[in-house]
């Protein structure tokens, strides 16, 4: 009981937090209910014992992605007035495929096809077992062949980040050589002279 | 469960590819300005070891690897190795092209490589994890290679609209694995295929729906009408060697796609799938060749030519028949062979500041050089299906294989568009041969780069006079 | 479930609520009175080390500094600026306080004595610790001060840069102690401090602490505050009680940081001497000091506070760039290397930590 209760209440934030997210018009506000919403997601995957999955959610996406779609948001100064230009024009055709979709998906993502006598639900598991431990092994063996696509998938997006953001400023950026700067030696920077007094002795009062 | 080595052993050739990436990305980050031609032989040399290493495992019969997220059979070996030739010849090309714009860094190399990859790791899927992750590795780096050219905002803005209604793309074929994943419970594409049952005895509503989200993603990548928008917007905007790769290699990966998809897995399905490719083939066909007509932009011109023969690539799809599938394999790589070609021709003819991508440009060019005039008129008429060129026997085959299964009436609509087809291909050829040049500079192009052009051009020449070994090789793909 | 009376009136169901509740003020309590003296002690250890006195007049040795201090702050003005964002403005400290309070939940304080003991405890503390970035940055963006923001972005990316290094240093001690349960990892260090996991870990127990120092925006890592340039950072706009909670949470990270410090590089709640004292003197009055204990806890929990005062008093301000470079270019190489060192050594089963 209570346990639809939780279901229901994250379910119900999730929802209100989704639709949000496509509807409010300030992009921070959106990205906001966007943190909003996966935060929610995290839950109800608690509540299906995928502990990691839900962790990992919220340290990924949560702490990590959407701090920097905050970022760049604020970063960003987007023109709203732009951005809306030809929405009413469009509207009615978005409309149409909105609504369409949407029977299409009522038809398909309900219980009529994955209700619990076709899908049962899955069962619990006792508290010794580990969700993380599970996931790990398989990881490694079952899929490890599309695990390490995904390796190298995270490797091109590096080197296609790298390749356009640094682009032709490499070589004439400026900063910093710490190596240099720790490794500067006394005698190349501090010259003692030895000078001669400029007036003689006598002339000290 | 432990690997052998056994196990790695039908995926050598992308094992070996991504270890050279890798180091190729750690030497080209050490190896100073000025020696950047190591980046590209050590990319070239990687991709000739690689398509050995493809034929020597040419394998006799389909074998499985990796918990069957892997597969190794004669149509993956063929098409590896023609995608990994297609990079081979963009990456020559490319070379003179880049230096001219101060473009040639090693990233170009290392994304096309990873390209590549993902490429291999498409055609090579087994499971509708793999297939998905592979394409978005294909795709990633493809968006990348387009943007690369930073200073060009017709390149830039070529780049966002690829990437965002890629990425609608891969969300909407995503959502259709989901749903091909809840209907099934499996991602295995032969466990798909026996889930589905060889009549689609398993065919509910979720499956259908999962089906017509994947053919739309599918046709939102290979540009196919009504989901074409970005095609010709990237090819007249992208720099041409990479509208060259992006127009060669991975239509290749994206045939390997709609056969491991739709056949392979959901061959159960096929008469509803065949329902959806005829729309987009018809679509495809009218649209590709219809509007190419008003194009002043060769490369633009193209775009749309690719989306038509897009359009006849599927009817061999349509067929569904062995014969058909290796039909269509033909016509994939002859169109890329084409596609090579003519974008190779429009680098051959550019300079530095001069891009010689509009229809203009090649205004009398038979009294520039009477050769290229030659070479680019085999490919142009090869592209429009006449014989004896290579173009033709694709077009006869695929349309062999429709009228084989009594589809007639499609075979003659696809005739049809053909003969306007015609239309904008020949009035390359009349601007060529019938038109006094604007610009009377002679073509500066390397040796090398004028040698691999001539044998690339006359290869479609001499494949069309003796067209019997390419088919075999695509038939015996499907013999099995 | 221990003995508490009048619990057994109650409905099962509203038992285990009330017990939760019941565990949750046993801990809070007590956090907010450290964080309280925290402050006190932060300024008075500064003062001992700028030789001068500090906070003396309030109560004796300024003792009764610190509840002065907040009778102020809860009574001074809340003043919401012109054209802010309201709910975020308020939303902003409540977020920060919430997500340094519960990380609070996995905590051991001794053997079986912890509110939630979950299996995923450490992924937990990385997912509430992160959360708590959302306070400064909704903080800087909602004050509609160009001051705030700067912080906030300051503090966003630096938050993001040091939780890779963090989560790194992390998945070294989930690899050496095979388990993400605090409990559990505090058991697999015992027996004696030759076995702690500093040892085998020290690189990333180092790189941890300093992580730590720069996820809890503290000197030299203060760049989201950074009074000499941008006033106060992200929390400029407030005043009175939204920014003490602020403080609060700031001050709670800090005691976190440290008490993860301590547990899972330096045996939490175990005793050093374990192994070395024999059953004799632990049975004496003195022994059970020796003994593993929460006093044991509470001192190296000290230790680590007293080192975040140490360095606020000892270090100049890092530059933006350089907090940069060192946590990607020092940090996350150093994690990285180390956990291939680690992996090495648990197949190569190197004792007494991986045997």
């Amino acid at each position: 009981m209570v346990e639809q209760l939780v279901f229901y209440a994250l379910s119900g934030i999730l929802v209100f937090a989704g639709s949000m997210v496509v509807t409010v018009r300030n992009p921070i506000h959106a990205a906001l209910f966007l943190v909003l919403s996966f935060f929610t997601t995290a839950g109800i995957w608690l509540l299906l014992d995928a502990e990691f999955l839900a962790m990992t959610l919220v340290l990924v996406y949560v702490g990590a992605v959407m701090v920097l779609f905050l970022f760049v948001i604020m970063m960003l100064d987007v023109n709203l007035v732009v951005l809306r230009e030809g929405f009413s024009r469009y509207l009615p055709v978005g409309i149409l495929i909105a609504v369409l979709l949407g029977l299409e998906l009522s038809m398909v993502v309900g219980a009529s096809q994955f209700g619990l006598d076709i899908v049962p639900a899955p069962a619990h598991h006792g508290a010794g077992y580990s969700n993380i431990e599970e996931l790990g092994s398989v990881l490694y063996t079952v899929y490890v062949y599309p695990f390490e696509i995904a390796s190298v998938l995270l490797l091109v997006a590096i080197v296609a980040a790298i390749a356009l953001s640094l682009g032709e400023h490499r070589k004439n950026r400026k900063g910093q050589r710490p190596e240099e700067q720790v490794a500067v030696n006394r005698k190349d920077r501090v010259r003692l002279v030895q000078m001669a007094a400029e007036r003689p002795d006598s002339d000290t009062p | 469960m432990s690997l052998m080595l056994n196990d790695f052993l039908p995926a050598a050739p992308e094992i070996f590819l991504l270890s050279m990436a890798c180091l190729i990305l750690i030497v080209d980050v050490y190896v100073p300005e000025r020696y950047r031609l190591v980046t590209y032989q050590l990319s070239q040399a990687t991709l000739v070891v690689t398509a050995i290493l493809v034929m020597f495992l040419y394998p006799t019969e389909s074998v499985l690897t990796f918990s069957d997220s892997f597969v190794l059979d004669r149509m993956g070996s063929v098409l590896k190795v023609f995608v990994l030739l297609m990079t081979y010849f963009a990456f020559f090309y490319s070379k003179e092209y880049l230096r001219a714009r101060n473009l040639f860094k090693g990233e170009f190399y290392l994304l096309g490589l990873f390209a590549v990859l993902g490429m291999m790791v498409l055609i090579s899927g087994h499971s509708l994890l793999t297939l998905y992750l592979g394409l978005e590795l294909l795709s990633l780096a493809l968006y990348a290679l387009v943007a690369l050219h930073r200073d060009s905002t017709a390149a830039t803005e070529a780049a966002m609209k690829y990437f965002i209604l890629a990425a609608l793309a891969s969300g909407i074929l995503l959502y259709g694995i989901s749903l091909l994943y809840g209907a099934t419970a499996t991602l295995d594409i032969s466990e798909l295929h026996s889930a589905i049952g060889s009549e689609g005895e398993g065919r509910n509503i979720v499956l259908m729906l999962g089906l017509v989200f994947v053919v739309v993603g599918i046709a939102f990548k290979l540009g196919a009408v009504p989901f074409h928008m970005w095609v010709p917007d990237l090819y007249q905007g992208a720099p041409t060697p990479v509208t060259l790769f992006i127009g060669t290699a991975p239509k290749l990966a994206g045939f390997a796609m709609l056969m491991r998809f739709l056949v392979d897995g959901m061959g159960g399905l096929r008469g509803d799938w065949g329902d959806m490719l005829v729309l987009l083939a018809i679509l495809s066909l009218a649209v590709g060749n219809v509007v190419a007509i008003a194009q002043t932009n060769l490369k633009r011109m193209l775009g749309y030519s690719t989306i038509a023969h897009m359009g006849y690539m599927f009817l061999g799809l349509i067929a569904g028949t062995a014969a058909g599938y290796a039909a269509s394999m033909f016509y994939i790589i002859v169109y890329a062979l084409m596609a090579m070609g003519s974008f190779g021709m429009i680098i051959l003819l550019s300079r530095a500041g001069f891009e010689s991508d509009r229809l203009d440009d090649f205004r009398g060019l038979n009294e520039r050089s009477p050769w290229y005039a030659f070479l680019m008129l085999i490919l142009m008429l090869s592209m429009a299906g006449l014989p004896p060129f290579l173009g033709f026997w694709a077009k006869w085959s695929v349309l062999r294989e429709l009228v084989a299964v009594d589809m007639v009436w499609l075979a003659v609509v696809s005739v049809v568009f053909s003969l306007i087809g015609l239309f904008y291909y020949i009035r390359i050829v009349r601007l060529m041969y019938f038109e006094k040049p604007t610009d009377h500079s002679a073509v500066a192009a390397p040796g090398d780069m004028r040698v691999m052009i001539s044998t690339n051009a006359l290869a479609i020449l001499a494949l069309g006079l003796y067209p019997g070994a390419l088919m075999a090789v695509c038939i015996s793909a499907f013999a099995i | 479930m221990p003995e508490i009376p009048l619990l057994d009136l109650l409905p099962s169901g509203l038992q285990t609520l009330t017990l939760i509740l019941l565990k949750i003020i046993a801990i809070v309590t007590p956090l907010l009175l450290c964080v309280a003296y925290l402050t006190y002690a932060e300024r008075r250890v500064i003062g001992f080390m700028q030789v001068r006195m500090g906070p003396n007049r309030v109560g004796p040795i300024g003792l009764l500094q610190p509840i002065a201090d907040a009778v102020k702050l809860a009574f001074k003005e809340l003043i919401i600026p012109a054209g802010a964002n309201r709910f975020l403005f308020i939303l902003a400290p409540i977020i920060s306080l919430s997500a340094a309070l519960s990380a609070w939940a996995v905590v051991p304080f001794g053997p079986d004595r912890v509110l939630a003991d979950i299996n995923a405890g450490l992924l937990y503390i990385l997912a509430m610790t992160s959360m708590g970035i959302y306070g400064v940055i909704i903080a800087g963006w909602a004050s509609n001060s160009k001051y705030a923001l700067l912080g906030a972005m300051r503090s966003a990316a630096q938050m993001v840069s040091y939780e890779i290094a963090m989560g790194f240093a992390l998945v070294g001690v989930l690899m050496a102690a095979g388990s993400l349960n605090l409990g559990e990892i505090v058991n697999a260090q015992a027996g004696g401090f030759g076995h702690w996991f500093v040892w085998p870990l020290l690189p990333l127990f180092v790189v941890y602490f300093i992580s730590g120092v720069a996820e809890t925006n503290r000197a030299p890592f203060d760049v989201s505050e950074g009074e000499s340039e941008i006033v106060a950072g992200f929390h400029v706009e407030y005043s009175g009680m939204s920014f003490s909670v602020f403080f609060m949470a700031e001050y709670a990270n800090m005691i976190l940081i440290s008490v993860l410090s301590s547990t899972m590089f330096l045996g939490g709640w175990l005793s050093p001497f374990e192994g070395l004292v024999s059953a004799e003197t632990l049975a004496s009055p003195l022994g059970s000091l020796l003994d593993s204990g929460f006093h044991w806890f509470v001192f190296k929990v000290a230790l680590f506070l007293f080192f975040y005062l140490w360095f606020r008093a000892t270090f100049p301000r890092y530059r933006y760039d350089q907090i940069m470079r060192l946590g990607w270019k020092v940090f996350i190489p150093v994690t990285l290397v180390w956990i291939f060192v680690i992996g090495v050594a648990i197949a190569a089963g190197i004792g007494p930590w991986f045997d």
